[in-house]
């Protein structure tokens, strides 16, 4: 069974030209995620929430000071952003990022190459990214354009998805794939993840400032993010309150 | 980080129909009249020229033209190339006068040309390519090769120089009316090679012109480009590509003379820069002449700095005489190596070493797809990835 554990972690965030010197994001966040599960992590703008997402998948701008991240028991912090990938673990970006050039067929052609570690085969491959493509109802032209590049954002979220469908990592982080996305974007890929989610034993942590999404990914638990930590945990009952009562409970008592 | 320099647009005040731009002055055929430069000049400030092996000086211990070059030629089917004494006429037959020390020269130190004909009213499918070898640095050579596209001639010609060897060459380009030629030249020199390289076109009345200029080796290669036309509804498109090593001088300068009416121009060079005291210079300067009515221009310039210690120079001048343009523009960025986009494709699994290819070749992709050479188009992708192997 896949398990992603995350103990006590600590995270920094380089404020870079600004001169603070390091600022502390994440203020120690304890997290399991067994294969099966789809847990949602809900919280207010400047919580941490992606700040938690990319520091699971290894971004250079954080520095982890304290904690720990393992996969399946491995030390996910000791390896880089591609062992990561190659060990299992996915990110769908909050804002997905553009690569000039590059085409969308080459991309996950490559990225499939590297995570299985040796090339498809072209017949099944290109069948399965024609399909794929169709379920989350995006052009067959997407193929040959550059990555992200001038896609609107509703369509850089389809195509995270997409991937997440070729690649089938073990646990899959998903930050913020529902905003920006009219009803019908939202439901395409809703159906996507729960694809992904019947293959069985494949953990999801779902980052979402909203309950929307949650109507149609059921979530086994929710995790109430405030100021850097996890401040509530409940199931799928404690997003209906967020939903009722928002967030302003948790911002008071943290003030 | 993005760099993206504001326009430099100079506007004459004179109103006559012969105004010699300040950054052009009339040229001479007399080696006297260019003084040896100093580095100080304008045209001269970002060129190292200690490396330069004496071409711009008068150095009696390497007189030019006792170099010794290998050439070897692949004629398409019903393309003419010749050689030709030094004082044939066709020499000079595209209007260029020298506007350089080296230039003169090299112009004055020649026995003999190249002349390639592309013959009128017929298309040539294959590319006619001629590669110059050099095999010695202990002496300079000087070069010549005219291409003559006749009227409504249809062509592709290819100049390949490699090896070791101190060359200061011409190359000009006269396309007839009506013609399109395509011609490239791409400098794939050994390490220590010192290329000096004036290459002017020609274009006749709505005939177009695709330039096309990569260059890869090479200590120093310094490549000045110009064009002019000779009647109205003439095209140009210029391309360049380059990737400067440690060490390497790079430096391209492009002249675009609008001196006719309903002419066009788009200049595209993009390279990159990697390892230490990699330097690479563009300079695009464009005229609008005042007859020159109803032109359009745009000239871009990108860089890409992939590791600390390198140098790029990024210049375009539009220089306007006439307000009766359709449209005039330029762009000019550097930018660094992108590392959300390397760490994107990083966390779909792939190698960082991969990663960083793909960027490259993304970013060199389009003007790659442009060129429509298929010969080409091979060897630079290969040569692409011996360049990225080196110390990416
Ligand atoms: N480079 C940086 N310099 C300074 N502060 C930063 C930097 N990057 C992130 N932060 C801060 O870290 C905090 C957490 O940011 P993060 O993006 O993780 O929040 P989030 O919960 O994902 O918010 P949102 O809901 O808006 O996506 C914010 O206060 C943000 O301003
Ligand atoms: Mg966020």
């Amino acid at each position: 069974m896949a398990t992603l554990e995350i103990r006590d972690l600590h995270v920094t965030v380089d404020t870079g030209s600004q001169g603070e010197g390091p600022k502390e994001i994440l203020k120690g966040v304890d997290l399991t995620i067994d294969g099966g599960q789809t847990h949602a992590i809900m919280g207010p703008n400047g919580s941490g929430k992606s700040t938690l997402a990319y520091s699971i998948a290894g971004h250079p701008k954080y520095t982890v000071t304290r904690g720990s991240v393992t996969l399946d028991g491995a030390d996910v912090l000791a390896m880089k952003v591609d062992e990561r990938a190659r060990a299992g673990l996915f990110l769908a970006m909050q804002y997905p990022v553009e690569v000039p050039g590059v085409s969308v067929s080459n991309f996950l052609r490559t990225a499939k190459t590297a995570i299985d570690g040796d090339a498809p085969k072209l017949r099944t491959w290109v069948k399965d990214v024609g399909s794929a493509m169709e379920r989350m109802k995006m052009d067959p032209a997407f193929a040959q354009r550059s990555v992200n590049e001038g896609f609107s954002g509703g369509e850089k979220k389809r195509h995270e998805i997409l991937q997440l469908e070729l690649l089938d990592p073990k646990v899959a982080v998903l930050d913020e794939t529902d905003s920006g996305l009219d009803i019908d974007a939202l439901k395409i890929v809703s159906e996507g993840v729960n694809r992904f989610r019947e293959k069985g034993d494949r953990g999801v942590l779902l980052i979402t400032h909203y309950t929307r999404i949650l109507r149609y990914i059921t979530p086994d638990f929710v995790h109430v993010f405030v100021d850097g930590r996890i401040a509530e945990e409940g199931g799928p009952e404690l997003a209906e309150r967020l939903e009722a009562e928002g967030y302003d409970r948790f911002l008071r008592a943290n003030a | 980080m993005t760099v993206t320099d504001g326009p430099a647009v100079a506007r004459a005040l004179e109103t006559s129909d012969k105004v010699a731009s300040h950054l052009h002055p009339e040229g001479s055929f007399d080696v006297d009249a260019h003084p040896v430069p100093t580095g100080r000049e304008e045209i001269w400030r970002f060129t190292p020229l200690k490396r330069l092996h004496g071409l711009h000086t008068d150095d009696a211990t390497a007189p030019l033209g006792t170099g010794t070059t290998e050439v070897d030629v692949r004629v398409a089917p019903g393309v003419r190339v010749e050689t030709v004494s030094a004082d044939d006429p066709v020499r000079g037959s595209s209007g260029y006068v020298p506007t350089d020390r080296v230039s003169a020269r090299a112009w004055a130190a020649v026995d003999k040309a190249t002349v390639v004909t592309l013959p009128g009213d017929r298309v040539v499918d294959e590319a006619t390519v001629l590669t110059l070898r050099g095999t010695s640095m202990d002496s300079a050579s000087a070069g010549h090769v005219v291409v003559v596209a006749e009227p409504h001639s249809k062509g592709t010609v290819v100049l390949r120089f490699e090896g070791s060897a101190v060359l200061a060459d011409h190359v000009e380009a006269v396309v007839g009316a009506g013609a399109q030629l395509t011609l490239v030249s791409v400098q794939d020199w050994a390490d220590d090679a010192v290329h000096h390289t004036t290459q002017h076109a020609q274009v006749g009345r709505d005939a177009s012109l695709r330039h096309v200029a990569v260059s890869f080796g090479g200590d120093v290669v310094r490549m000045s480009t110009s064009v002019a036309y000779d009647g109205p509804g003439g095209q140009v498109e210029m391309m360049g590509l380059y990737f400067a090593d440690a060490g390497q001088h790079l430096e391209h300068r492009l002249f675009v003379d609008h001196n006719e009416p309903r002419t066009r121009s788009h200049v595209d060079y993009k390279g990159a820069l990697q390892g230490q005291g990699a330097h690479a210079v563009w300079i695009g300067d464009v005229l609008i002449r005042k007859v020159a009515e109803g032109i359009e221009t745009y000239e871009s310039n990108r860089n890409l700095v992939l590791t600390d210690g390198c140098q790029a120079d990024s210049v375009p001048n539009l220089e306007i005489e006439t307000g009766e343009i359709e449209g005039a523009g330029h762009a000019s960025t550097t930018g660094r190596f992108d590392d959300e986009q390397l760490f994107y494709l990083q966390s779909r699994g792939i190698h960082e070493d991969e990663a960083r290819r793909l960027v490259v070749h993304g970013f060199f992709a389009d003007i790659i797809r442009r060129i429509g050479v298929p010969v080409i188009e091979e060897h630079l992708l290969e040569t692409l990835e011996t360049e990225l192997e080196k110390n990416v």
